[in-house]
């Protein structure tokens, strides 16, 4: 009696209603199979991983079927009719499903998929081909979900930490290998410092607007003098620094080339594609659509962060003799570029930047998925030098490699000079012909150094021995690894010849989102 | 047959032969395939010129559909007076450049041909394109091939070479690309037809016109950014350096004729005078350079520089003109000095090139110091060696005289001083160029390499006599090109004489 007196009158203001699960399916179909992936993979023996490994793309394809189904169809052509925007939420508006949050995740399910597949050979001649993983990249992957439809700073932390801890541990995965261990060691301490300063960021602005909710600090911030307010600018800056740490732009960038080197090429490789996308997703929910009244502000400090890291990244890239830190550095000058189509601060910016950043993980995906490909156990592969006369050992996978590098290089006709192009083209109607230009002349100073790929592999003689002073064998590779990394050097051009159509899915995603 | 779609056969049929023979590999006989797929795309290509209405600059051939939607871009091919002549210029020297590597390359003959194939259909889009984007693109990929032919086949110094060659045309279409992107915010449309339109105040004119001017500068190219050239030339193949010669530096002055003048009058007006010192600075100065090389390609190669200086001479003399007379007349025969100036370059450069080519398939040098007393041995060679030099100089009766005589009657419309500037040529051309032939083809037979010298052979008397013709042609009957090139120039000097300037 008593119980239900305090029941009903306190705990318990409104009716408890149970929240729409349909938006999100996908996640909870992710989590309930990851768990059972994890669970059976308990009962396997190491000569049975296979099925571990086939139930982890299982997962993620029929994940990815479910993110593009449908069935919430109906509710966002009737929240586009209501409100203009074809977004729905769910969990007392924390979670948001729009179609800006569909094609990001499809991209982060099917990158991650692709990984799976350039991952397995190197983890199985390393006696690392354990479930963990492919577990651990699926609670990752979860993680990058949740921050993609977050609609709470509470949330997106939450996914940000799934994310991140699921990270750490794959960085370490090769716990006797000292170099990795560094590796997590730094990328533990510098990401936990970044998430610090990301949630010290959000409860400053949470204490000034009195919200988590994201549309509710935008509502605040409308009716507010935001740009007056040091408390909101000081919690800017603050979720500035955090976002740069987790995208990797200057001055934030130390723990990437270490990361990028010491870590698992098969866990680089992960960790340098979807976590960019998820990362994107972050920036734009909480800089575009909570902190979108103080585009001033974090205009003008990202316009000096893309430069510094167009500037340092391509610059120093050069100096690399090492191919994964030559790429590390080479991912920090795109994380600029990718900035650029968001300092636009306009629709058709934030698509370019979204097209960037999701052709860049295709490339990037292959061009280390070639690195995996020439290594063997003992043997890495990741020196420049490894590349030498590889047209003539390997003509199609060099030309696969070309093709990733010419696209890095931003030239046409491969996919990369359509997205500089576009988000160039967002900064130039923005009135940023400055950024624009040093833009342009960054990616020339780029291109010397993908050029020397390029010109290692077509114009040098293939040594006799490898950088380790043993012979060289020829690469090997599964008929699904051959054939994942030939679709993924022929998207690069068809991509490339073809941008329309993803490009259009990128505007009309960014259009009915925001 | 190809009704309505003539260019863009002209654009695919030798990528996609190019890349059949690329993988089909050294084992499928890649030269008479590539030798059909260049034939055919030549054969083709002259339908541009019977089916070409010379009346009026309205576009011709024209095929558009959309592209880019989300831009605004469109698949927009079309030709006037202009890039028509260009495009048959580039499908008949590549059936040269096939039948030069015939025998000379051994390694990787599918990927050669294949590399100049591609090479052919992308230069056919940049000529062909009417969407600015689309012409950036096909402007750039160009590279690529030209980038792997002298990188893989390439002299000792290629590497060095070739990556000068990329980051050097790179660095220069980069701005380019930010100045088109810019108009296409002031005006929404990536159609050069609609940025021929579009009205802009004087700095952001300057500041484009400083930005095509790097981009075609550097490609043309002019002095101080042709630096690239020689190290390219001298390193590249054969059929590298013939189509670096004959037809890529000409998109630098097509890419005046069709960008900057039309789309920055105002802005080409003011820095007419850069340009035009620019261009005299090549005549003479990179003359007296060439005069002093000892190696016979970096001789030609600098002499290619000299001789677009012409080109950038008569194109820019225009505005002087009309600031000394107040009126257009008489500046139509620079642009058309000019651009037969660049056809004529076309034919002898890449003749000069293929002579040398010969010369050193034999004896594996370069070097004017190792020869001698050639005629003795290869009185045929001697012969359109002698002819194609003559050229080269200028003499009245080749396709050399026209042009530069076009353009110096020009200038001195303009200024006596500018026309007496570019008159040296005729004395510092024939200086290098007769030296050159002294030196290797005639005297005494200078050593027993020489001395073992054989005549060229069908296949390269071929190759000579095909250029011959149309550079005797061309010079003694250069009407019917006028003809063709005429109206377009008239409505490109109307352009570029009309003001654009925001409120006017």
């Amino acid at each position: 009696m008593l119980i239900s007196t305090i029941i009903g009158a306190s705990l318990i203001p409104m009716q408890f209603a149970v929240p729409n699960f349909a938006p999100a399916t996908p996640e909870i179909f992710l989590l309930v199979a990851t768990g059972l992936v994890l669970l059976i993979d308990l009962f396997l023996k190491d000569s049975q991983r296979f099925i571990t490994y086939a139930l982890s793309q299982a997962t993620l394809l029929i994940t990815a079927g479910l993110v593009i189904a449908g069935f919430n169809d109906i509710y966002m052509a009737e929240a586009m009719q209501v409100t203009g925007k074809a977004s729905i939420t769910t969990f007392s508006e924390m979670f948001v499903l729009d179609p800006m949050a569909q094609v990001l995740k499809v991209a982060v399910l099917l990158i991650t998929a692709g990984v799976f597949v350039y991952s397995r050979p190197y983890l199985f001649s390393r006696q690392m081909y354990k479930g963990e993983y492919f577990t651990l990249g699926l609670f990752a992957v979860l993680g990058m979900m949740i921050m993609i439809s977050a609609k709470t700073m509470l949330l997106i932390y939450l996914g940000l930490e799934l994310l991140s801890l699921a990270m750490y541990a794959m960085v370490a995965f090769r716990r006797d290998d000292g170099k990795a261990s560094e590796a997590a060691m730094k990328y533990f301490v510098l990401g936990a410092i970044a998430s610090g300063m990301l949630l010290y960021g959000m409860s400053i602005i949470y204490g000034v607007s009195g919200s988590l909710h994201i549309d509710h600090i935008s509502a605040y911030m409308r009716t507010h003098e935001v740009m007056q307010n040091i408390g909101l600018l000081l919690g800017l800056s603050f979720v500035i620094v955090g976002l740069g740490f987790k995208l990797g732009v200057v001055p934030f960038q130390m723990w990437i080339p270490d990361v990028y080197d010491g870590s698992p090429t098969a866990v680089t490789l992960f960790l340098g594609t979807a976590p960019k996308i998820a990362a994107f997703a972050m920036i734009m929910r909480l800089l575009v659509e909570g902190l979108g009244e103080m585009v001033q502000g974090w205009q003008q400090i990202l316009s000096i962060l893309a430069a510094l890291s167009f500037i340092i990244g391509n610059v120093v890239a050069i100096a690399q003799t090492n191919i994964k830190r030559m790429l590390a550095y080479s991912t920090i000058s795109h994380m600029g570029f990718v900035l650029l189509g968001i300092i636009a601060g306009s629709e058709m910016g934030y698509a370019a930047s979204m097209f960037y950043i999701i052709t860049y993980a295709i490339i990037a995906m292959g061009a280390f998925g070639i690195i995996i490909l020439l290594s063997r156990n003992g043997y890495e592969a990741d020196q420049l030098n490894d590349l030498k006369g590889l047209s003539t050992r390997h003509p199609w996978y060099a030309f696969m490699m070309m093709l990733f590098m010419f696209s890095m290089a931003g030239v046409p006709p491969t996919v990369g000079f359509y997205a500089k192009l576009s988000v160039i083209q967002a900064v130039v109607s923005a009135d940023m012909v400055w950024l624009a230009v040093i833009a342009v002349v960054m990616s020339v100073v780029g291109a010397y150094y993908y050029l020397r790929a390029i010109k290692l592999m077509y114009f040098d003689q293939p040594d006799e021995i490898d950088s380790n002073g043993d012979a060289l064998v020829p690469a090997t590779a599964g008929l699904d690894f051959r054939v994942l990394i030939s679709v993924n050097g022929l998207s690069v051009i068809a991509l490339g010849l073809l941008p329309g159509a993803l490009m259009s899915l990128c505007v009309m995603a960014i259009q009915t989102s925001l | 047959m190809f009704e309505g779609y003539l260019l863009s056969v002209l654009v695919w049929l030798p990528i996609i032969g190019g890349l059949i023979i690329l993988f089909a590999g050294d084992k499928v006989a890649p030269r008479p395939l590539a030798l059909a797929v260049s034939g055919i795309t030549f054969l083709i290509s002259i339908l541009l010129w019977t089916g070409f209405n010379s009346s009026g600059y309205q576009m011709q051939f024209v095929e558009s559909m959309p592209w880019i939607e989300t831009f605004n871009i469109n698949y927009h091919l079309a030709v006037d007076g202009i890039s028509m002549p260009l495009i048959l210029l580039n499908t008949f020297i590549t059936v040269l450049i096939v039948l030069a590597g015939w025998e000379v390359i051994k390694k990787k003959p599918a990927q050669y041909m294949a590399a100049f194939l591609i090479m052919e259909g992308i230069i056919n889009g940049v000529f062909a394109a009417q969407d600015a984007i689309l012409f950036y693109v096909f402007f750039e990929a160009m590279l690529i091939p030209m980038f792997i032919v002298i990188g893989i086949w390439g002299g000792d110094n290629r590497i060095y070479a070739t990556i000068k060659f990329f980051l050097y045309t790179f660095f220069g279409s980069v701005f380019m690309l930010v100045s088109l992107l810019y108009m296409y915010s002031q005006s929404g449309s990536f159609a050069i037809a609609d940025l021929h339109d579009v009205k802009l105040g004087m700095t952001p004119q300057i500041l484009i016109f400083l930005s095509f001017l790097i981009a075609f500068g550097v490609k043309v190219p002019m002095w101080p950014v042709h630096t690239w050239l020689p190290d390219a030339h001298v390193q590249a193949p054969t059929g590298g350096s013939v189509i670096l010669a004959a037809v890529m530096l000409k998109i630098g002055g097509y890419g005046f004729l069709r960008f900057s003048l039309p789309m920055v009058p105002d802005a080409s007006s003011e820095l007419a005078w850069l340009v035009i010192f620019m261009s005299l600075t090549a005549v003479v100065y990179i003359g007296f350079i060439a005069l002093v090389q000892s190696d016979m390609k970096k001789l030609v190669a600098y002499s290619s520089i000299a001789h677009m200086g012409f080109v950038t001479l008569g194109i820019f003399v225009l505005f002087p003109i009309v600031a000394n007379t107040g009126s257009t007349e008489g500046s139509l025969m620079g642009l058309q000095g000019g651009m037969m100036q660049m056809i004529s370059h076309g034919f002898i450069s890449g003749a000069m090139f293929l002579c040398i080519g010969v010369l050193y398939d034999r004896m594996h040098t370069r070097e004017i110091s190792a020869y001698g007393g050639v005629s003795n041995k290869m009185p045929w060679f001697a012969g359109f060696f002698v002819l194609f030099a003559m050229a080269n100089t200028g003499l009245p009766g080749t396709s050399g005289f026209v042009g530069e005589f076009m353009v110096i009657l020009t200038s001195f419309k303009a200024n006596f001083w500018i026309a007496f500037l570019a008159s040296t040529t005729l004395i510092v051309g024939a200086a290098y160029t007769l030296w050159l032939v002294k030196r290797v083809i005639f005297g005494a037979v200078a050593n027993d390499n020489v001395a073992a010298l054989t005549d060229i052979n069908r296949r390269e008397t071929f190759i000579l006599a095909t250029l011959a013709f149309f550079v005797i042609l061309v010079g003694l009957w250069p009407q019917p090109l006028i003809h063709v090139m005429n109206d377009s120039l008239v409505h490109v000097i109307e352009q570029a004489t009309t003001s654009k300037l925001v409120g006017q």
